[in-house]
């Protein structure tokens, strides 16, 4: 793979409330402080990550706000007194026996992109809780190696780093219900209503990152490709794992592709089981039933089973009138959404209490996760596509070049260069959109038509059509050379023979 | 002040949650109808004609997020995102012989027709064709991506909108033939699949392919247009209809016999309904044809019996309603039957009122004429009709050859609009309104020369030859008997998919059948024989040259020759010839 080198610069302010400043410091406040990690992907792939810490005390106004009851209040009165650029983090550390964190929680990760920091007696303790808390905020070796999981060899990888979704310059979600059964259900589902309510907050704040589209459908009729096991002890089916792989294909075939554009598929599929396969379970590797009753495909989107209830009496009139749980499902579709964008939030250590999003779908750290993330990803894909493409010229001697795919490689270049120059320098968001415009020309010069390699013709195929011309001519050369051989050799023979 | 504001208040809270909640109200915003058309043709073949028809009360072109309940989700969108107004495909195999089975319910031209509309916001209607038919074709599994400027035509009269349009700037109609396509189960699969039901239940159940492409005419079409919501058309829906036409060959397959039954032509039976159509019925045309007793003998007996004038004729159907519960419970199949109680006459064939008829004439490679036949056989009545005619840029039209004439005379269109083809750019477009007086046959003959192509432009086996599409009538016939106007929502669908006007006449649209004309089709092995011929040339110019410059000559010193020399000189002497 091409080479690339990447330095990600994460300003960080360090705030020492009253009476939680350590003992041991090397200067008095405030001082600048540098750390720097490096993340081995490959040989080629280098990405060192800077944390430029700034330590100060706390101003009034600070230490009025982290006054308040709780962290939560703390939270949203510091948001007003805080730097609130993409990509920075604010820290504040409160004393040991702060009552503003509860009870065994050592760090209080807010919706913007500050936290707070429960201090411990040591400098050299507190540095390591506080890139503790910046890797979670920011980015781990783990997210960006999963980001650059192409270039990691294999084996190297954890299994979780193929499930994020490639970064994209837009994706479409499509909620199906499906009802294979409908002469027994009617399944209605306010799927308006939920997306407004619950999709829409998360992909406005996403919209940063990238376009999105949603949609839905009922496909009537429409069978999983695996028959559920009947179970005599729970009277129930079951799915168990191992059969999953084999549960999408037959669907996906009535899912429709998304013909209208390019851009990634993210299906979320609600499946609302035959009433002969009544009720249905996921069994996880153990055999135990999934709580959530749903699994999620890496890159692919999530499924969901919605078991019917049974109706009291026998005799209840066929179909039977559902009306989905809107609030049940959407639940579970938006952890798998957070999950395949990697936000999920179950990977922190369990002294961490992170504060819900709320209305807002997503926290402001957690959008800079994405970004950091989605930035590295961006830079790596420019730079194997225009190694591609400069592979391919190589290759082809004669291929025409025009001027406006000279041009896309040339914006490419300096785009991925100012990407690279903005998150050396701390600016995430610009890196952002100066690796998303990379990607948009890089991808625009790779996949112009006039480079397809098809319309050059093979150099062997034009010696072929010129064999009548090269075999006749090469008759006499080859003879007289045959004859020039014969005739050195009679001379080197006659001289011996005269002796 | 404070009420009216507080009153004002109030109506925008109402607004507020806009039309979805609105829409989400109402219980049915879709629904869906099907149904079967079975006829026997007049030369004992019958055809069958499915409609599948989903109407959704909702605007498709306004909303960012859409939520797709019986409407497919990927026409919708396309709808959607290319601002379509109408769209009608269809891909055809076979020809449909107007002459011998009579006006079709819909007809298509053999191969693939596409003819759009977009809506006046399009600004570049030309990108979006060529988008919407890229994206079709991979939906459709067809070429329609060959759609291309050469082969799309602008037409200015026959072609109007079908469904709601209050502009007809043909400026943003699209039309285009593909006559080569070959349609086969690729194209079915995709087709069935965007019906709510697939093919596991109602009608479709009896859409198998093996059957239905061992057939005499195979068409299936996909309509999309908005309609009138209510009658008083203040609201808009969209109508999705999907149609499949299949003549199947019994007098020949069924040695001599023409009785036919659901299970002889489907290897299916109907067994149940497609729980979310409304309405599900077989028609099954059983119109006595010559005002004696019935000839026809249908089992089991249908649920009811429709009259209808349809397309001049008046006609009477027997009605098998899948939705009705006492269908299935004496049976648990329904299998139409048709028996005939006493053979049929041919010499009682009826012939249609409009026919036409089409054909390439002349001899050789250089030069041809295109003849049409268009035969009014109404007793009494003139009318007029389009012909649109649309030839590719290679036969090069004469158009100061174009003579019109019926009954000996020279008959003057009263519009004509020719739009001259642009080679490798554009084709022919020539449209004329021509009035066709009763009994009568009018020949237009137009004569073209053929040009010759560049190497690279020939298709795969050129010496097959090349695809003329079928040229275009369309008629407002006047009718025998009076129609009376009929509800959409109530009537059969397949009388309601072109508007009547009047109930006077009705309207037709014929398509004549496709051409093959031969080009003058070069040797393509030419430049490589060339080729060889010259590198021969040359390599022999070559050899000689060669040896020319690296033999090194001697003087052969005279000797006494060998036996041959010696045998010479004896025949010599004794000839009395001096000696070599």
């Amino acid at each position: 793979a091409a080479p690339v080198q990447v330095r990600l610069v994460v300003p960080i302010v360090v705030v020492f409330g009253p009476g939680s400043v350590p003992r041991d410091l090397p200067r008095p406040l405030p001082f600048r402080d540098v750390q720097e990690m490096e993340i081995s992907v490959n040989l080629r792939t280098s990405v060192t990550s800077r944390y430029e810490m700034r330590y100060r005390s706390t101003t009034a106004q600070e230490e009025a706000a982290l006054a308040a009851a709780t962290a939560r209040e703390a939270d949203a009165a510091l948001h007003l007194l805080q730097d609130t650029t993409m990509g920075s983090l604010t820290m504040y550390v409160v004393p040991e026996t702060s009552s503003l964190l509860p009870q065994g929680i050592s760090v209080y990760v807010g919706k913007h992109r500050s936290a707070l920091v429960r201090a411990v007696g040591s400098l050299a303790a507190l540095q390591t809780r506080l890139r503790e808390v910046t890797q979670v905020m920011s980015f781990t070796a783990s997210s960006i190696a999963a980001a650059l999981s192409d270039r990691v060899p294999n084996g190297q990888l954890g299994p979780d780093a193929r499930r994020y979704l490639k970064s994209s310059l837009g994706y479409e979600i499509t909620f199906s219900l499906l009802n294979p059964d409908p002469k027994s259900h009617t399944v209605d589902w306010d799927i308006e209503g939920a997306v407004n309510r619950y999709v829409k907050p998360v992909l406005d704040r996403l919209s940063l990152v990238a376009n999105f589209s949603v949609d839905s459908q009922i496909l009537y009729y429409a069978v999983l490709g695996v028959t559920p096991r009947y179970d005599k002890e729970s009277s129930s089916f079951l799915l168990s794992a191992h059969s999953l792989p084999h549960v999408i294909n037959p669907v996906e075939a009535r899912l429709g592709s998304s013909a209208a554009s390019l851009y990634p598929v993210l299906n979320f599929l609600l499946y609302v089981p035959e009433r002969s396969h009544s009720p249905l379970y996921i069994q996880d590797k153990d055999g135990a039933p999934v709580s959530t009753n749903a699994f999620h495909s890496p890159r692919w989107g999530g499924i969901m089973v919605y078991n019917v209830e049974a109706p009291a009496s026998p005799q209840a009139s066929l179909p039977l009138h559902v009306d989905v749980d809107m609030a049940r499902v959407m639940e579970v579709f938006l952890a798998q959404l957070r999950l395949l964008f990697g936000l999920s939030r179950e990977e922190v250590p369990p002294e961490f209490l992170l504060e819900s999003p709320g209305n807002e779908g997503l926290a402001d750290w957690e959008l800079d996760h994405l970004l950091w993330a989605h930035t590295v990803e961006n830079i790596a894909t420019v730079s194997t596509t225009l190694t591609s493409l400069a592979q391919l010229l190589d290759k082809i001697g004669n291929i025409v070049i025009k001027d406006d795919v000279a041009s896309e490689v040339y914006r490419a270049v300096a785009s991925v260069q100012s990407a690279v120059t903005k998150l050396s320098l701390g600016h995430l968001n610009a890196a952002f959109q100066a690796s998303k415009e990379a990607v948009t020309s890089s991808e625009r010069a790779f996949f112009d038509p006039s480079l397809l390699h098809l319309l050059y013709f093979p150099d062997d195929q034009k010696f072929a059509i010129y064999i009548p011309l090269f075999l006749p001519m090469a008759v006499p050369i080859l003879l007289s050379l045959a004859k020039i051989v014969r005739e050195t050799r009679l001379r080197t023979k006659e001289p011996t023979k005269m002796d | 002040g404070g009420m009216a504001a507080a009153v004002l208040l109030l109506l925008l809270l109402a607004a507020g949650p806009g039309p979805g909640r609105a829409d989400a109200g109402q219980e049915r915003r879709d629904a869906l109808r099907e149904e079967l058309l079975l006829s026997p043709l007049p030369t004992g073949d019958v055809a069958a004609t499915f409609q599948f028809r989903t109407r959704w009360d909702a605007d498709l072109q306004r909303g960012a997020v859409s939520h797709y309940r019986l409407f497919p989700k990927a026409l919708g969108r396309l709808v959607a995102a290319l601002g379509v107004r109408e769209l009608h495909l269809a891909l055809t195999q076979g020809f449909w012989r107007t002459r011998y089975w009579g006006q079709p319910p819909l007809q298509a031209p053999a191969g693939a027709e596409l003819w759009v509309w977009f809506q006046p916001t399009v600004t570049d209607v030309d990108k979006a064709w060529k988008e919407l038919s890229n994206i079709l074709s991979g939906i459709f599994c067809a070429s329609l991506n060959f759609i291309d400027s050469t082969n799309t035509v602008i037409p200015t009269a026959s072609f109007k909108p079908l469904g709601l349009a209050n502009g007809t700037d043909h400026h943003l109609l699209r039309y285009a033939v593909l006559p080569r396509e070959v349609v086969c189960t690729e194209n079915l699969t995709p087709w069935k699949k965007l019906l709510p039901c697939g093919s596991k239940a109602g009608l479709a159940v009896l859409l198998k392919a093996e059957r239905l492409f061992h057939s005499s005419y195979h068409s299936q079409a996909v309509h999309i247009r908005p309609i009138c919501r209510d009658a008083s058309c203040l609201a808009m829906s969209w109508e999705l209809r999907q149609t499949l036409t299949v003549v199947f060959d019994f007098f020949s397959s069924g040695q001599g016999k023409k009785d036919w039954s659901l299970f002889k032509m489907f290897s299916r039976t109907l067994t149940d309904t497609c729980p979310l159509a409304s309405q599900s019925k077989v028609y099954v045309d059983i119109s006595p044809k010559n005002k004696e007793k019935e000839l026809l003998e249908v089992s089991p007996p249908p649920t009811s019996v429709h009259e209808a004038v349809v397309q001049g004729e008046k006609k009477t159907y027997a009605v098998y309603d899948l939705l009705s519960p006492s269908l299935f419970n004496t049976s648990r199949s329904l299998n139409v039957q048709l028996k005939w109680k006493r053979p049929q006459d041919s010499s009682e064939m009826p012939i249609p009122t409009l026919h036409a008829q089409r054909y390439v004439a002349g001899y050789g490679l250089q030069t041809g004429q295109i003849c049409t036949l268009i035969y009014n056989t109404h007793p009494y009545r003139a009318f007029p009709v389009i012909l649109l005619e649309s030839v590719p840029w290679y036969l090069r039209l004469y158009v100061h050859t174009l003579t019109i004439i019926t009954k000996g005379k020279e008959n003057k269109p009263s519009y004509i609009h020719y739009q001259p083809a642009q080679d490798r750019r554009r084709p022919h477009l020539l449209e004329m309104l021509i009035q066709l007086p009763a009994n009568s046959v009018t020949k237009i003959t137009i004569q073209f020369e053929r040009a010759l192509l560049k190497w690279t432009e020939y298709p795969p086996d050129p010496n097959h030859g090349f695809y003329v599409g079928s040229s275009v009538l369309s008629a407002l016939v006047p009718s025998v008997t009076a129609m009376k106007d009929v509800d959409v929502e109530q009537s059969p669908l397949f009388t309601s998919l072109f508007p009547s006007s009047d109930g006077s006449s009705y309207f037709v649209r014929l398509y004549t059948e496709p051409l093959l004309v031969n080009l003058p089709t070069p040797d393509f092995s030419m430049p490589y024989n060339v080729i060889c011929l010259t590198c021969t040339v040359v390599a022999v110019c070559y050899g000689s040259f060669y040896n020319l410059l690296t033999r090194t000559f001697h003087v052969e010193e005279p000797s006494r020759g060998g036996l041959a020399k010696r045998l010479a000189n004896v025949i010599r002497k004794f000839r009395g010839v001096p000696p070599l």
